[in-house]
C-alpha cells in the first residue's frame, strides 16, 4: 500500500514537474532578442517602452502594430486584439508571443498595468539594463578620450 | 483630534493584545484561575479599542480630512460616500487596519460563543490569538500607520484607483480577509491543543464550526474576486492564476482539506496529527498570501506597499509563526497517537485521498507562484509560470478528487467493501456516463474533455441524489418520506448542498472553457456582429458625465433573430482627478448565458464617433461558477448551524468527554 502510495506520489511529481518545464515563460530585452539569445518557435516575453508614434493600426481596425524599445534596440510587434486602457507611447509595456521569421514580434497577449505609476518590473530592468550598459560605454569613451589627450 | 483618537486607540489595542497574549496562556499552563479570567474581558477590551480605530479612520474618510496622508492618497472630495468607506480599506494601511478588525471580531466571537468550553482551553485560544493580534498591530504602528498627519494638509485627494471605484470592492475585501483570518482560530485550536496535549474528538467538534466559518468566508470571498475581475478588468476571463488570486487559493485548498479532516477526527479520532497541521499550514498560507500581496514583491492592482521594511516584517512574523508552530508540533505531535485504525477502502481512507490530492494541487500552486519570485530574487533572469501550467496540473489531480466525491458519502467507516460500493453505485455510473456521452451533443461539438467533466458532475448529481434518498428510507420507520428528510440532521444537507455546489461549478467552468465565443472587432455606425447566435448592432458613441469621470457610453442593440432583446451601454470612463482610464463592460446576464461587450479605444483617436475596437463575448453558464460558489458556502452556514453545535453542553459533560476520549 504505502509502496503504490508512493508510486502514485511519484507520478503526479512528474506530471506536475513536466508541466511546469513546459511551461516556464523566459523574458528578454529587445537587445537581447537582437543578440539571438531568444528561442524561435517558443513562446516569451518582451518588454520596454512603447516607442513615441509608432504605433500603427491596420485596415482591418484590430490589428496593431507598435515599437517595443529598451531605448538601445527597437522590436516590432504585432498584436490583433483590444489594448488594455493603460496601454499608451512613452510607458512601459510587456508582451507574450513569438517570434515570427520576419522578425516581428506577434504578440499573443499584451499585459495589462494597473495604475499610471506602475512600470511592469520586466520593462523597467529591460531599460534599465539598456542604461547601464550605455553609461559604462560612455565611461569607457570618457575615458579613452582622456588617454588619448594626455 | 479625532486621528490622534484612533492612533491611541491602537497602541492601546497593542498593550491590551501583549496582556491577552501572555497572562492568558501563562494562566493556562500555571493553573492560575486568576490570570486565566483575564482571557475574555481582554478580547472583549481589544475589540472595542479596534473597532474604535476603525470607526475614526472611517471618519476621517466621511469628512475629507486631507490632512490625514492615508486619506489624501485614496479619496477625494468628488467620491461618492459609498466609496469614500470603501476607500478605507482601498489602500496598504488601511487593509490591515481591517485586517486586525475582522481578528478581534472573530476573538469577540471565540470570547462570546464559548461558553461550553472548558476555561482553560479559552484561554489558550485567545491567548494565542492575542499573540496573533499582537504581531499584526505591531506591525501597523511601527511600519504602516493609516493616521500618519500630513502637515500642511492637502486641498484635495488624489483619489481612489477607478479599478477599485466598484460595489464589488466595497465587501470583496472584508469577505476575504474573514476567511483568511478566521484561520487564525482554527490555527489557534490547535497551537492550544498542542500546547495542552489534548487533541481528541472534543477538541476537533469545537474547531469545526470556526473552521467551517472561515472557509465560507473565503470561498465568497474569492468567488466575489473572480465576479469583480470578470466584469470590471474588460476582459472576460474569471481566473487569471495571479499570483494574487493563487495566494488566495492556496489557503483554501488547505482549509478545504482541513474541513474533512476535521471530519474524520471528529467522527474517528484519526488523522489528529494530520489535522493539526493542516491547521497550521492554512493559517501560513493565509500569513503567505497577506506577506505576497502587502509586501510589494507583487505589482499588481492588490499590491500597495512598495517599502521593503513592510516586506521584511511580514516575513519575519512569518518565519516566526510557522516556526514556532512547526517546532512545537515537532516536540508535541508524538504524543498525540495515532487513533483508530482503518482498511485500505473505507471513509477513512478516501477522505485521506482527497485530502492528498487537495495538498498536492496546492503544493503545485505554490511552486507555480514561487518559483518566479525565488528566480528573480536569486538574480537569476524573469520568468513567468503561464496558466496551462496550473491547467494541466489542475485537471488531472481535480478528476479523481470529483469521482470520490460520488463515493465517500457510502463508503463506511473502517472497512468498506468494493462490490457493495460498485452494487449500489453501478446504475448511478451507467446513467452518469451517458448523459456525458451525450449532453455535449447539445451545445455544438464534442469534445472529450467536456463529456469527461459532464460525466463527473452527472456522477456527483446522482449519487448525491441516491445517497440522500437511500438514507431517508432507511431512517423512515414507516413514516412519510419528506416527513424523515426533514428531520436529516443540518450536517448532512450540508454535505451534499457543498458536494452540488462543486457540481455547479464544474459545469460553469467546462461549459465557458468549452464553448464560449470572442471576437474583437472594428464597429463603424451600423455594423452589426454575431456571437454564439446572438447579434449586437453599433448605434454609435455618446458622452455622458459622472460624478467623478466622463465617460463614452456605446450605444448598442442586442438581437436574436432579429428580435430586439435590450440596448447595451459599454464605457470607457475618463477619471477627473487621476486622468486615469477605465473601461465597463456591459453585461446581459442570463440563467445559461452572458453576452458581454466593452469598448476598446477609437479606431481613429481624432474622430471617436465614427468607429470603434469593440470586443464581444459570449459566455456560456459562466455565472454558474458564482453560483456554485455561493451553494458551496450555503452549505457550511448549513453545517455551522448542525444542531449539536446549538446544543449548550454543561461544562462538567463536556470536560467528562475530552477525559475520556
Amino acid at each position: 500500500m504505502i509502496g503504490g502510495g508512493l508510486a502514485v506520489l511519484g507520478l503526479v511529481a512528474a506530471l506536475v514537474l513536466n508541466a511546469f518545464q513546459s511551461n516556464l515563460v523566459f523574458f528578454f530585452s529587445p537587445t537581447q532578442v537582437a543578440a539571438g539569445e531568444a528561442p524561435i518557435g517558443k513562446s516569451f516575453r518582451i518588454g520596454g517602452m512603447v516607442k513615441d508614434g509608432s504605433i500603427k493600426r491596420e485596415p482591418d481596425g484590430v490589428t496593431l502594430r507598435f515599437v517595443v524599445t529598451d531605448t538601445e534596440k527597437d522590436m516590432v510587434v504585432a498584436y490583433k486584439g483590444i489594448l488594455p486602457d493603460l496601454f499608451r507611447e512613452g510607458k512601459g509595456a510587456v508582451a507574450q508571443g513569438k517570434l515570427g521569421g520576419d522578425g516581428i514580434f506577434v504578440a499573443s497577449e499584451v499585459l495589462a498595468k494597473h495604475d499610471e505609476n506602475y512600470m511592469p518590473p520586466e520593462a523597467a530592468k529591460a531599460v534599465g539594463d539598456a542604461h547601464a550598459r550605455a553609461a559604462a560605454n560612455k565611461a569607457i569613451v570618457e575615458a579613452t578620450a582622456k588617454t588619448i589627450r594626455q | 483630534m479625532i486621528p490622534e483618537l484612533g492612533h491611541f486607540a491602537l497602541i492601546v489595542a497593542l498593550c491590551v493584545a501583549l496582556v491577552q497574549g501572555v497572562l492568558s496562556l501563562a494562566g493556562a499552563h500555571l493553573r492560575r484561575p486568576s490570570w486565566i479570567a483575564v482571557a475574555r474581558p481582554a478580547a472583549k477590551a481589544q475589540a472595542v479599542l479596534i473597532v474604535t480605530a476603525f470607526v475614526c479612520l472611517s471618519t476621517a474618510f466621511v469628512q475629507n480630512d486631507f490632512s490625514v496622508l492615508y486619506v489624501t492618497q485614496h479619496s477625494n472630495s468628488l467620491l461618492p460616500l459609498q466609496y469614500r468607506l470603501a476607500a478605507v480599506w482601498g489602500g496598504h494601511e488601511g487593509s490591515l487596519l481591517l485586517w486586525v478588525l475582522m481578528l478581534a471580531l472573530w476573538t469577540l466571537a471565540v470570547a462570546v460563543f464559548s461558553k461550553q468550553l472548558p476555561e482553560a482551553m479559552v484561554a489558550r485560544v485567545l491567548g494565542v490569538l492575542g499573540l496573533v493580534a499582537a504581531g499584526f498591530l505591531l506591525f501597523i504602528l511601527l511600519t504602516s500607520n493609516p493616521f500618519e498627519r500630513l502637515l500642511p494638509g492637502a486641498e484635495d485627494g488624489s483619489d481612489l484607483n477607478p479599478l477599485l471605484q466598484d460595489p464589488g470592492l466595497i465587501i470583496h475585501p472584508p469577505m476575504l480577509y474573514m476567511g483568511y483570518v478566521g484561520f487564525s482560530v482554527a490555527y489557534a485550536f490547535a497551537v492550544s491543543a498542542l500546547l495542552s496535549g489534548q487533541l481528541d474528538a472534543a477538541w476537533a467538534r469545537w474547531s469545526r464550526p470556526w473552521t467551517t466559518a472561515a472557509w465560507c468566508f473565503l470561498t465568497l470571498g474569492i468567488a466575489l474576486g473572480s465576479g469583480w475581475a470578470y466584469y470590471t478588468l474588460g476582459w472576460g476571463g474569471w481566473w487569471f492564476w495571479d499570483p494574487v488570486e493563487n495566494a488566495s487559493f492556496m489557503p483554501w485548498l488547505v482549509g478545504t482539506a482541513l474541513l474533512h479532516s476535521l471530519a474524520v477526527t471528529e467522527k474517528r479520532g484519526s488523522f489528529k496529527n494530520w489535522t493539526v497541521l493542516l491547521a497550521i499550514a492554512a493559517f501560513s498560507l493565509s500569513l503567505l498570501g497577506t506577506f505576497l500581496v502587502r509586501s510589494g514583491v507583487l505589482t499588481s492592482v492588490h499590491a500597495f506597499a512598495t517599502d521593503p521594511k513592510r516586506g521584511i516584517f511580514i516575513l519575519l512574523f512569518l518565519v516566526v509563526v510557522i516556526g514556532t508552530s512547526l517546532a512545537l508540533f515537532a516536540w508535541r505531535a508524538p504524543k498525540v497517537g495515532l487513533g483508530g485504525r482503518f482498511g485500505l477502502l473505507s471513509r477513512e481512507s478516501l477522505l485521506l485521498t482527497n485530502n492528498v490530492l487537495l495538498v498536492v494541487a496546492c503544493a503545485s500552486v505554490l511552486l507555480g507562484t514561487l518559483y518566479p519570485m525565488v528566480i528573480d530574487a536569486l538574480g537569476a533572469g524573469k520568468l513567468s509560470v503561464g496558466p496551462p501550467y496550473f491547467n494541466s496540473v489542475f485537471a488531472p489531480l481535480m478528476i479523481p478528487a470529483l469521482f470520490l466525491m460520488g463515493v465517500a458519502p457510502f463508503a463506511r467507516w473502517k472497512q468498506a467493501s468494493v462490490a457493495e460500493l460498485a452494487r449500489t453505485l453501478r446504475w448511478a455510473f451507467l446513467a452518469a456516463a451517458t448523459v456525458g456521452v451525450i449532453a455535449p451533443f447539445f451545445f455544438g461539438t464534442w469534445k472529450p474533455l467536456v463529456a469527461l467533466s459532464l460525466l463527473l458532475v452527472a456522477w456527483i448529481v446522482l449519487a448525491t441524489l441516491l445517497n440522500f434518498v437511500g438514507r431517508v428510507q432507511a431512517t423512515r420507520a414507516g413514516g412519510s418520506f419528506v416527513g424523515a428528510a426533514i428531520k436529516q440532521p443540518r450536517s448532512f444537507f450540508a454535505m451534499h448542498v457543498a458536494h452540488l455546489g462543486i457540481a455547479v461549478f464544474v459545469v460553469g467552468v467546462t461549459m465557458v472553457n468549452g464553448y464560449q465565443a470572442e471576437k474583437d472587432v472594428k464597429m463603424e455606425v451600423g455594423d452589426s456582429v454575431t456571437v454564439g447566435g446572438y447579434t449586437l448592432r453599433f448605434n454609435g458613441v455618446h458622452t455622458q458625465q459622472g460624478p467623478n469621470y466622463m465617460a463614452v457610453v456605446g450605444d448598442l442593440d442586442l438581437l436574436k433573430d432579429d428580435r430586439l432583446l435590450r440596448a447595451m451601454n459599454p464605457e470607457k470612463r475618463n477619471y477627473v482627478s487621476s486622468g486615469s482610464p477605465m473601461t465597463e463592460a456591459s453585461i446581459d446576464t442570463g440563467l445559461f448565458r452572458d453576452v458581454y461587450v466593452s469598448l476598446g479605444e477609437p479606431i481613429d483617436k481624432a474622430r471617436p464617433e465614427d468607429a470603434w475596437a469593440v470586443r464581444v463575448y459570449y459566455k456560456p453558464f459562466v455565472d454558474w461558477i458564482w453560483g456554485g460558489c455561493v451553494l458551496m458556502a450555503f452549505g457550511g452556514l448549513l453545517a455551522i448551524t448542525d444542531r449539536r453545535y446549538r446544543r449548550h453542553a454543561a461544562p462538567v459533560e463536556v470536560a467528562a468527554l475530552a477525559q475520556k476520549a
